[in-house]
């Protein structure tokens, strides 16, 4: 990777001089330079599928992409009701980046889950239309196909269930309903003829949401430094993103929850857990009560669910708002840490800006409460375990994306260097304890 | 009682409630009848039912008036801790225990440690347990564990908390805290030092040290002490190891727990909430009703029979979440005198089993059910 730490000159301008070259005939993804920012910074949404052809290279789509088992991708990913088709993936790219799906005409997929942003927008919580801001940070897109479930809280259970809920959110892309939102798009004869190549019948609501799934299964980016040194190459990462491996797997205690194995190679156990995220700023059992209220009157199906998590407060009760069960108060999905380099903030609510923030938080052991997760507990780890780590993290990025991933390592290298406001070193090495400071005041 | 080390919460209550003691032994006929009076009176201008408060002359008020119960204790049980530097999870977990409590809303009258405070008796360890327990808003009743004990034999668990067998009243409840996990004498005929009798109680399936039992002293002393109480007078008893036979090689069983039974089957309503199984236990005999409490350290699977019939089973715990199947609770006391066991498990639905279940044989007011079978 081009930010190792080398002592050796020769390197250095081979990093600096001809990789930076060499870099031109990568796809370009510098911040800004690419072209038109529209809404929400997205990039202009003709600008952006342009990319995204150049990162895809043509493949059969009915076929395992690299790098997915076989068999998950035929017994898992795929489900019955919506085998891969090339019509039907380009049936959903072209919906992906149409804005017309929001209410206003502003607001597409693409938006907030965008090609140039790792697939999200890299801000805090997402902006929809009329610039209303929901709660929750967006997940990437990117290797999305491989989640056993979908959203933060895991509402939806697939990719297609998941597609038709922002369309209809107030604040995402506020169609008012399925009906509206398809007659927005369903008078377009390309659609008419799409729809028709795909799945043989008129637009409806069902089939564009499994369209957009169907198109979001090609979004396969698992080809990072990473896979080549677990494949052995020893020299695909830095030394120290090796120790960080080390780590990762050891006194880390990362790989309890963000799990790799060649059947789920993104590195999460798609479960929800309270690591304390959210304690910082709620009182967790007044807002539980209150949600039940809410649900109560809502009626608590998916859509209630939808609207209570990006629109109230209650967002902060993460899982609990879909299972009711105490045990997933402040529980948060595991996310993949494929590209996690490229997809900060951090956080279900976006609040940390660097992995280094991620880090400080799980090294004090998160953030105590009363549901806090059992596994989550101090790390002990020091500031040059913690860089590895970060290291480790940062050789998890695509290498289609390798320009970026160097730009945002510095950028966070330099904003962790001025500011790291979840640090607390006393936590981290056990002098002081989770509840102790609440229980017993404040020793330190 | 004799409680001077630590001027916790606990402690004063003690000494107040001594302090009126004392004082009421003192008074004459004549200001004892105004002293009651006036009382009665303070508890019928609240609008209360005669639930006296526990530093009021209870026992004499409720032969008089028979008074009823209403309210809620809480309880920590089976923290294991070893000094701070050694392990600290089960620092961590007591601590979150106590925040648990400090912020239940209305507090709970008091809450109970159940015993095993310690690992292995250890001064260090006895000593963190209290300095954290001192953090609990509500006052503190102890209660003693084999872990606590068998280093010094409760030389140092005495000088913090006080004696190991007592009573009290509280708001028309007898309550009786018991040692039931005294054993015959096992280690001077082998010669072990003091720490390998206590490694040798810590440990589970050895032949070698005896089975819990409350003692013949204890039994007489529990006779004596019920004794001005009448047969519909509530009474709950506080053990660590169940008063019933479980598991013997694990000790979830006390020796002489017929005889135990025996001396409170007179009452109607009985109920023994004991610490050391560390898991949702529910049994009954008779009209005695038994509550297990949870661990806060670690809990253990059920034992391969002996289980009784009654018990709602916790399923699994999960094995990548080291607090699951932990926790603490609360006993509701009602009206009736009968409890309602709540068990506040962490990171998971909490459990309620209800007084109804339990006098229902199990036919009704059933908790729902894990909805992962027992393993």
């Amino acid at each position: 990777m081009q930010y190792r730490r080398m002592g050796n000159p020769t390197a250095f301008l081979i990093l600096t001089v001809v990789l930076p070259l060499l870099g031109a005939c990568d796809a370009v993804f510098q911040g800004g330079s690419d072209g038109p920012r529209g809404a929400h910074g997205a990039l202009d949404m003709g600008a952006q599928t342009v990319l995204l052809d150049g990162l895809l290279p043509e493949y059969d789509v009915t076929q395992p992409p690299p790098g997915v088992d076989p068999h998950i991708w035929r017994q898992v990913v795929i489900p019955a009701d919506n085998p891969m088709k090339p019509e039907r993936v380009a049936l959903g790219k072209k919906l992906y980046f149409d804005t017309r799906l929001s209410k206003d005409g502003t607001v597409a997929c693409a938006t907030c889950h965008d090609v140039t942003r790792g697939f999200t927008d890299q801000r805090p919580v997402s902006e929809g239309v009329g610039d209303a801001l929901g709660k929750r940070n967006a997940p990437t897109t990117m290797n999305a196909f491989l989640m056993q479930s979908l959203f933060l809280d895991g509402r939806a259970p697939s990719l297609e269930a998941q597609a038709k809920l922002p369309i209809l959110n107030p604040i995402e892309m506020a169609h008012p309903h399925e009906q509206a939102a398809l007659a927005a798009i369903a008078e377009d004869p390309t659609y008419k003829q799409m729809f028709s190549f795909a799945y043989g019948r008129l637009p409806n609501y069902a089939d564009l949401g499994r369209a957009i799934a169907a198109f979001e299964r090609t979004l396969v980016f698992l080809d990072a430094p990473f896979d080549r040194f677990l494949a052995g190459d020893t020299e695909a990462i830095s030394e120290e993103a090796a120790r960080g491996w080390v780590l990762f797997n050891g006194k880390g205690r990362c790989m309890s929850c963000h799990q790799f194995n060649p059947s789920n190679p993104i590195g999460t156990d798609h479960r929800f857990h309270n690591i304390g995220v959210a304690a910082r700023k709620q009182n967790f059992e007044a807002l539980a009560s209150q949600a039940l209220e809410a649900l109560g009157q809502q009626g608590g199906g998916v859509q209630a669910v939808d609207r209570l998590a990006l629109q109230t407060d209650l967002s902060e009760l993460g899982r609990f708002l879909v299972t009711k069960d105490r045990a997933d108060i402040g529980a948060f999905k595991t996310m993949q840490l494929r590209n996690i380099a490229l997809t900060g903030p951090y956080m279900h609510d976006g609040s940390m800006k660097t992995l280094w923030d991620v880090m400080d938080h799980y090294n004090k052991g998160g953030e105590p409460n009363p549901f806090l997760d059992g596994g989550i507990e101090p790390l002990a780890l020091n500031e040059e375990e913690i860089d590895a780590m970060v290291e480790l993290m940062f050789a998890l990025t695509d290498a289609r994306f390798d320009e970026q991933n160097q730009r945002l390592f510095r950028e966070q290298r330099t904003l962790a260097g001025t500011e790291r406001p979840f640090r607390d070193t006393a936590m981290a090495q056990r002098e002081i304890y989770p509840f102790e400071e609440r229980v017993m005041g404040r020793v330190r | 009682m004799k409680r001077a080390t630590i001027k916790s919460v606990e402690t004063r209550y003690y000494e107040e409630r001594d302090a009126l003691m004392r004082g009421l032994k003192n008074l004459d006929r004549r200001s004892f009848l105004k002293l009651s009076a006036a009382a009665a009176a303070a508890a019928l201008a609240q609008g209360v039912a005669f639930n006296f408060h526990s530093f009021q002359p209870v026992r004499v008020a409720r032969a008089a008036s028979g008074a009823t119960a209403d309210f809620t204790f809480a309880y920590i049980s089976d923290s294991h801790l070893y000094k701070r530097d050694l392990n600290d999870r089960f620092v961590r977990q007591l601590l979150r225990a106590v925040d648990d409590i400090n912020h239940l809303t209305p507090q709970p009258d008091f809450v109970l440690y159940g015993g095993d405070l310690a690992q292995l008796g250890q001064p260090l360890e006895l000593e963190l347990g209290a300095q954290i327990l001192k953090n609990l808003k509500a006052p503190v009743r102890m209660m003693v564990g084999e872990h606590d004990w068998f280093l010094d034999m409760g030389e140092k668990w005495r000088g913090l908390f006080g004696e190991s067998t007592y009573s009290f009243d509280h708001k028309g409840v007898h309550f009786v805290v018991l040692h039931s996990v005294m054993e015959d004498d096992f280690w001077t005929e082998r010669g072990m030092t003091p720490t390998q009798r206590m490694q040798t109680v810590a440990g589970l399936d050895n032949g070698i040290q005896s089975r819990f039992k409350v003692g013949a002293e204890q039994r007489s002393w529990l006779e004596n002490d019920l004794r001005p109480y009448s047969n519909d007078a509530p009474i709950i008893v506080f053990s660590h190891s169940p008063l019933y036979k479980y598991y013997r090689p694990w000790n979830f069983w006390t020796d002489d727990a017929e005889d135990v039974q025996a001396i409170l089957a007179r009452f109607s309503r009985v109920a023994v909430v004991h610490g050391h199984t560390h898991q949702l236990l529910t049994n009954r005999i008779g009209n005695i009703h038994f509550h297990g409490m949870l661990s806060t350290a670690w809990p253990w699977p059920y034992a391969p029979e002996g289980l009784p019939a009654l018990t709602v089973q916790m399923n699994r715990a999960d094995p990548f979440d080291p607090n699951d199947a932990l926790g603490d609770g609360s006993v509701r006391v009602n009206p009736d005198g009968l409890v309602d066991k709540l068990y506040n498990l962490w990171n998971r639905n909490p459990v309620q089993v209800a007084s109804a279940y339990l006098t229902s044989a199990g036919k009704t007011a059933t908790p729902p059910t894990p909805n992962l079978k027992s393993y």
